[in-house]
C-alpha cells in the first residue's frame, strides 16, 4: 500500500464519521491541553517564585543573628544582636572567595516629605549593598564611601517610596525626606525589581549604616550580613568558611551558634521542590484525563472494526494484507490523536496564556511539555489503536464477507 | 486423453481436495476427493443446492481458503499450501470477485470503489485512471454514473460496479458467487449478458457460482456439485 494510498483511506475513514471522530479526538484534545496548561501553571508558579529569590540579589549568603532570650522567652529569630561590624570586617579580610560584603541595620520609620509621608523600612548598609543585592539606580547615584566616613545624611530610596512621597515620575533627587525628625538630601532612587511581597526592596530607603548607627540605633550591632560569592561554585565553601570564623570569633560550637547562615540556593531549591512536588502533581490528574482520551479512541477503533467488518472482508478478499488492514486502522488512530494533539497544544498554550494575562498568575509552557505531550499522544495512538488493527488485521476474509 | 497440452490451457487444476473443517472434537468433511479443471477462456458455473460445498470450492478457487489435502494449480501456481499474506497477493494479482452484495464501499465514489484493487496492488497512480475507466467501460456502467456515490446507484449499476472492480487488475479469473441474487430477473439477465460478453469479446475466464439452475445455464460448461462430490459435468 503505498503511503498516498493510506492517507487517503484514513482521511476517508475519519471523515466518514465526523461526529464520533470529532468526540473522539475531543478527549485527547482535553488531555493533551491539560497536561500542557496544568504544567505551564506549575512551572510558571516554580520560575516566578525562583526567580524573586534570585532578584535578592546574586550567590547571596545571609548571616543573621540567632534568638535572643530572655528569661526563656525566645525573641525569635533574628531577634539577638550578636553579629557586628568587626564580625563583617573580619568575614571580608579573612574568607575567601567573597565579592561583597554588606552589613544591614533596618528598622521602619515614618517617613515625611512635605505634606506627604510614608511608614517603611530604612536600612543602614555600605557601598557594597548595590552589589551584594544587584540594586540598579534609576537616577542620580548610590551613596559613596566619603558619605559612609562622613556620616552624611544622604538616601537612596526605592521607586514605590518616591511614589507615596513625590508621586509617580517625579526624579526625587536633590529632595529633602524627614526620617525620624532628621532630614535627608535623596541621592539616587532605584529601579524597579518588581514583586509585591512585603520585604520588597523597591519599597525601602537605604542609608549609610554609619548613619544608621549614629542616629538611630546607636549600637555597635548590625542585623544582618549579606555576603556575595565570587561564584555560585564558592558558595558553599564562603558559607563553611564564614561559619567556623563566626563560631570562633563569638567562642561557641555548632550546636551553641548564636547566628545563622543561609545561602540564596538553599532557598530555590526548597521552594523549588515544593513546586516541582505541585507541577508533579498536576500532570499526573492531566496524565489520567489523557489516558481515558486514549481509553476513547480504543473503544472508537473497536467499534470501528466491529463496524466495517465486512468492508475488511471485501479489501482482504481483493488482496489487502494483513498489514495493510491493520496499517490503516491504527493510522487512523494515529491521525486521531495526532489531530488531538495539536489542537490539545493549542488550546493548552491559550489557557496558559489566558492565565498570564487575566488571572495574574504565571504560566509558561515549556517545550518539554509540548514534545512531551506529542509523545504521549503518538503514544497513545500506537498503544490504542494496536489491538484494533491486529483485531481487524486478523479476521478470516470468509467470516467477514458473510458478516451482517 | 492427452494431459501435458491440456495442462497448458487450464488456468485451474484442482486434485483429489479434501475439506475438513474440526471444530472442538467434532469433524466435518464438506469436499471429498474433487478434481476439476477450468481452461482459459471458459465460461463455467459451479452448482449444487445449499450446503453442497459448492461454497467452500469457491473459497478454495478463490484463495480465501486452503484444502485440507490435494492440491490446487492456479494459472500454473500452486496455491494449496500457501500463507494468509501469500494468498492474498494471489488474489490481488489473479482473482476477482464479484459478490452476491455486491460489497461496495458505502461513502465512496464509484471510482474510488473501481481503483480499489489497484491501492492494494500499488499500481502507480497515474495507471490507475486509464485501468479504471477501461474496467467500466467493459462492466458497461454508462459514464455520467461514474462520479457517483456507490450508495446512490440501482442495484443492476452496483453490479456493474463489482465487476468492473473485478475487472481493473486485469485477473486470470472471474469469481462470481451468486451475482444475480439480489437482483431481479430482468436486471440479473443483464449482469449475466455483460459476462458472456466479457468472455466472448475480451476473452475473460469466468466462473459463477449459483445454486439456480437457469443461471446456471448461461454458462458453457457446468459442474455439479453434490454432497461434497462432483455429481456430474454438463
Amino acid at each position: 500500500m503505498l503511503l498516498n494510498d493510506l492517507y487517503q483511506e484514513t482521511i476517508a475513514a475519519i471523515t466518514a464519521n465526523k461526529a464520533r471522530s470529532g468526540l473522539t479526538i475531543l478527549g485527547i484534545v482535553i488531555g493533551i491541553a491539560s497536561v500542557i496548561s496544568l504544567t505551564a501553571i506549575g512551572q510558571g508558579s516554580q520560575n516566578s517564585i525562583t526567580s524573586s529569590i534570585q532578584s535578592i540579589g546574586s550567590n547571596l549568603i545571609m548571616v543573621m543573628p540567632g534568638a535572643s532570650r530572655s528569661a526563656g522567652v525566645s525573641g525569635g529569630m533574628g531577634s539577638a544582636e550578636s553579629l557586628s561590624l568587626s564580625d563583617m570586617e573580619a568575614i571580608k579580610k579573612n574568607v575567601i572567595g567573597v565579592k561583597a560584603i554588606a552589613p544591614e541595620i533596618s528598622k521602619r520609620y515614618q517617613i515625611v516629605a512635605g505634606s506627604a509621608n510614608t511608614n517603611t523600612t530604612v536600612l543602614g548598609t555600605n557601598v557594597d549593598y548595590q552589589q551584594v543585592r544587584s540594586l540598579e539606580i534609576e537616577s542620580g547615584n548610590f551613596f559613596s564611601e566619603s558619605d559612609i566616613t562622613a556620616s552624611r545624611k544622604v538616601a537612596v530610596i526605592g521607586p514605590t517610596v518616591r511614589d507615596d512621597l513625590f508621586g509617580e515620575g517625579v526624579d526625587p533627587v536633590g529632595q529633602t525626606i524627614k526620617i525620624n525628625n532628621n532630614n535627608f538630601k535623596i541621592v539616587g532612587m532605584t529601579k524597579s525589581k518588581g514583586g509585591s511581597s512585603a520585604s520588597s526592596q523597591d519599597d525601602q530607603i537605604t542609608i549609610p549604616y554609619t548613619v544608621a548607627q549614629k542616629y538611630f540605633t546607636n549600637s555597635k550591632y548590625v542585623g544582618t550580613i549579606s555576603i556575595s560569592a565570587t561564584s555560585e561554585d564558592d558558595i558553599t565553601s564562603v558559607q563553611e568558611q564564614a561559619t567556623s570564623l563566626l563560631l570562633e570569633r563569638h567562642n561557641k560550637t555548632t550546636e551553641t551558634a548564636d547566628f545563622r547562615i543561609m545561602n540564596q540556593a538553599d532557598i530555590v531549591s526548597a521552594a523549588s521542590s515544593i513546586t516541582e512536588t505541585l507541577t508533579m502533581l498536576l500532570a499526573a490528574i492531566a496524565g489520567i484525563s489523557l489516558l481515558v482520551g486514549g481509553i476513547g479512541i480504543m473503544n472508537m477503533m473497536l467499534t470501528n472494526v466491529t463496524e466495517r467488518t465486512k468492508e475488511i472482508g471485501l479489501r482482504k478478499a481483493i488482496g489487502a494484507r494483513r498489514n495493510d488492514i491493520s496499517n490503516q486502522f491504527l493510522a487512523e488512530a494515529i491521525t486521531l490523536t495526532f489531530l488531538g494533539g495539536v489542537i490539545g497544544i493549542i488550546l493548552g498554550w491559550l489557557i496558559a496564556w489566558g492565565i498570564t494575562t487575566f488571572a495574574s498568575l504565571s504560566a509558561s509552557v515549556s517545550w518539554s511539555s509540548i514534545l512531551l505531550a506529542f509523545g504521549v499522544s503518538a503514544a497513545i495512538g500506537v498503544i490504542f489503536g494496536y489491538y484494533p488493527a491486529r483485531r481487524a488485521s486478523k479476521l478470516n476474509p470468509i467470516d467477514a464477507l458473510r458478516y451482517e | 486423453m492427452d494431459k501435458t497440452n491440456k495442462n497448458n490451457n487450464n488456468v485451474i487444476v484442482c486434485k483429489n481436495i479434501n475439506k475438513i473443517y474440526q471444530t472442538g472434537d467434532v469433524v466435518t468433511q464438506v469436499l471429498f476427493d474433487v478434481s476439476l479443471h477450468i481452461k482459459k477462456g471458459e465460461f463455467v458455473a459451479i452448482t449444487g443446492p445449499s450446503g453442497s460445498g459448492k461454497s467452500t470450492i469457491m473459497h478454495i478457487i478463490g484463495a480465501l481458503d486452503s484444502p485440507s489435502s490435494g492440491s490446487y494449480l492456479l494459472d500454473g501456481q500452486d496455491v494449496s499450501k500457501l500463507s494468509d499474506d501469500q494468498l492474498a497477493d494471489i488474489r490481488k494479482n489473479k482473482i476477482g470477485f464479484v459478490f452476491q452484495s455486491f460489497n461496495l464501499l458505502k461513502r465512496a465514489t464509484v471510482w474510488r470503489n473501481v481503483m480499489l484493487p489497484l491501492v492494494y496492488a500499488e499500481t502507480p497512480l497515474a495507471d490507475r485512471i486509464n485501468l479504471s475507466a477501461k474496467a467500466l467501460e467493459a462492466a458497461g456502467l454508462d459514464k455520467d454514473r461514474w462520479f457517483h456515490l456507490s450508495n446512490q446507484l440501482s442495484g443492476g449499476q452496483m453490479q456493474r460496479v463489482a465487476i468492473a472492480r473485478a475487472l481493473v487488475n486485469n485477473p486470470a479469473i472471474i469469481l462470481a458467487d451468486e451475482p444475480t441474487g439480489n437482483l431481479d430477473t430482468k436486471t440479473g439477465e443483464f449482469v449475466l449478458e455483460t459476462f458472456r460478453r466479457l468472455n466472448k469479446e475480451e476473452g475473460h475466464t469466468i466462473i459463477l457460482i449459483t445454486h439456480e439452475a437457469d443461471v446456471a445455464a448461461h454458462a458453457d460448461r457446468v459442474i455439479y456439485i453434490k454432497d461434497g462430490r462432483i455429481a456430474d459435468v454438463l
